[in-house]
């Protein structure tokens, strides 16, 4: 299909265009909306030329809303379980990559199939788990969950990089009698940093949109990340759409920034899990 | 000396491995068993769980809210096995050649991927809405006031409203897979099949198709595992209703065991989740190590 005719070509494109109008309607439409006041949309419909513009429902869904609050929790919750998570998967796949040794098959299998779980079998045990060690209603309790998680994903993408990487770097520096966990350290780890800022701007999204943990283990409103705090904005407001929608589009921002910035490795991560 | 060394080869490993395994036990492996364990008992979260055997099993089986959740499950299963990987796999092919501005193309189908489901759930409940929602005024401005809807709040639509926000998220996603995909689709074959006389669709099926074979396969099971999973929209948009009509397996489980205090019960609907995953789980665990074999 490479020598497309011309016409062929136009029309592809054209079709493609209207697919995409379509395709980014909602998030223009929310756009919009978030711009312009509850009575002026009430009054003259979606469809009208708005009269005025303005930012005051991110106003209102930042500081009344606590999005102000809710943003930061988010970060405190995933940067720290991000970094948790990247350390100790990347001790599990060297382990798993360089050594060959009994019940690696079976290791190997227990994280792949593990980061497949519904989430629903774990969520009474680690609620209990988290009351019974005292982190249950804290920033601690959805960094445990999360870091134990996604180690399952991470330990399987960074495994199959390592593997990659030839046996003659470490067997070289072992000679040399540097000790394990400074092979590991020193050699291993700069070899696998495009792996690990791939599956990191991955993880961050994926962490940072988590909604069902915070639900289960933090009960204070002031501990919630932003994607409880639009549901918690979405009981407050329940009348007032322009604030709830402002209210998601600030919740979208950092991931929105994460995206377009590190498009590359974005996507890098994405096929990483799945296509190696 | 020699006897020390080998020891500590073997020892190596689980040097780096303790830790990650400790926890991922703890938070993730131990767990698992332990809701087997929680699914035969009566527990209200607070109190000790209480053993009662296989009760909230046969309940479960005579339950209609469970069925009904079942049912929507395996809808959207069945919706997700099929419609995003039929979009997704023609956008892949399509953005595969060489159309000016393909990237942008590629960016903007899955820039969706990239919101919270929560957000998702939101703004279509904003489209959805039935008063001053784009859908509807839409469809009342060109005159096609029949169409317009009460789409979350209409049992025999709500479902289906619900799905079409999944499968718009999605299909960006099984873009990606299908165009990492095809960069493994032999060049020589297709061009081969094409100086044989080939038109461009028996290319597809007979070329083309079979060497995707790997990456389909890893589309349906995350597919299925996605759909299964699938809790943040319904939470979000309806909680479930009108009637239950939108109810799936993890919002049913979660309202059962936190708003109901019916763990063990909520525990039971956990395993009959998990027994479900873990059929496509094990196909997947399969697959891959039949790659690890090459």
């Amino acid at each position: 299909m490479k020598e497309l005719s011309l016409p062929l070509k136009i029309l592809i494109f054209l079709l493609l265009c209207i697919g995409v109008f379509l395709w980014l309607l909602p998030l223009g439409v929310a756009v919009i909306t978030s711009f312009r006041t509850n009575d002026d949309l009430l009054m003259r419909g979606f469809l009208s030329l708005p009269k005025e513009l303005s930012f005051r429902n991110y106003g209102a869904a930042w500081t009344r809303g606590n999005l102000n609050k809710f943003l930061p929790n988010s970060f405190i919750i995933t940067i720290p379980s991000l970094t948790f998570t990247l350390f100790l998967s990347s001790l599990s796949a060297y382990a798993l990559s360089k050594f060959r040794f009994r019940g690696r098959t079976i290791i190997l299998s227990v994280f792949v199939g593990g980061m497949m779980l519904p989430f629903q079998i774990l969520l009474l045990p680690v609620f209990k788990l988290s009351e019974t060690i005292g982190i249950y209603d804290t920033y601690w309790a959805l960094i445990a969950i999360h870091t134990a998680f996604q180690m399952g994903f991470c330990t399987f993408v960074l495994r199959n990089y390592m593997v990659t990487i030839p046996d003659s770097v470490t067997e070289a520096a072992r000679i040399d009698g540097a000790s394990e966990f400074r092979i590991y350290w020193n050699i291993m780890l700069p070899l696998v940093i495009p792996a690990m800022a791939a599956i990191a701007t991955l993880e961050f999204t994926w962490i940072f949109n988590d909604y069902i943990w915070p639900l289960i283990l933090v009960r204070t409103d002031r501990l919630m990340p932003v994607t409880a705090g639009l549901a918690i904005l979405q009981g407050q407001y329940i009348m007032d759409w322009t604030v709830i929608i402002s209210g998601a589009l600030i919740g979208t921002i950092p991931t929105i920034f994460v995206f377009l910035f590190l498009q590359k490795y974005f996507i890098r991560g994405l096929t990483m899990g799945s296509n190696k | 000396m020699g006897l020390n060394k080998s020891r500590m080869a073997k020892l190596t490993p689980w040097y780096f491995l303790t830790i990650p395994l400790i926890i991922y036990f703890l938070w993730v492996i131990g767990p698992m068993f332990y809701t087997f364990y929680l699914s035969m008992t009566n527990w209200d979260g607070l109190s000790d769980p209480q053993f009662i055997g296989l009760k909230n099993y046969t309940k479960l089986f005579r339950d209609p809210v469970f069925f009904v959740s079942l049912k929507n499950n395996l809808i959207w299963v069945f919706s997700f096995i099929t419609i995003p990987v039929v979009i997704g796999l023609a956008l892949a092919m399509i953005l595969n050649q060489s159309v000016p501005g393909s990237r942008f193309f590629k960016a903007s189908f899955y820039s969706p991927m990239v919101l919270s489901l929560v957000v998702c759930g939101l703004v279509w409940s904003w489209l959805y809405n039935p008063a001053q929602g784009l859908l509807n005024t839409f469809f009342r401005s060109v005159g096609l006031e029949s169409l317009a809807k009460g789409w979350l709040s209409d049992p025999d639509l709500v479902l289906g409203s619900i799905i079409a926000v999944a499968i718009w998220r999605q299909v960006g996603y099984v873009m990606i897979l299908f165009l990492a995909g095809l960069q493994s689709v032999d060049p020589f074959l297709v061009e081969a099949s094409k100086i044989d006389g080939c038109s461009g669709w028996k290319t597809f099926i007979h070329v083309v198709l079979p060497q995707l074979q790997p990456v389909t396969i890893v589309v349906v099971v995350i597919s299925i595992i996605d759909s299964l999973r699938a809790f943040d929209l319904v939470s979000v948009m309806t909680r479930g209703g009108p009637f239950n009509r939108s109810s799936v397996l993890a919002n049913f489980m979660y309202i059962v065991s936190f708003n109901n205090y019916k763990m063990g019960y909520g525990a039971a609907v956990a395993v009959i989740l998990f027994l479900i995953s873990f059929v496509f789980i094990m196909m997947y665990l399969s697959q891959i190590s039949k790659e690890e074999n090459y």
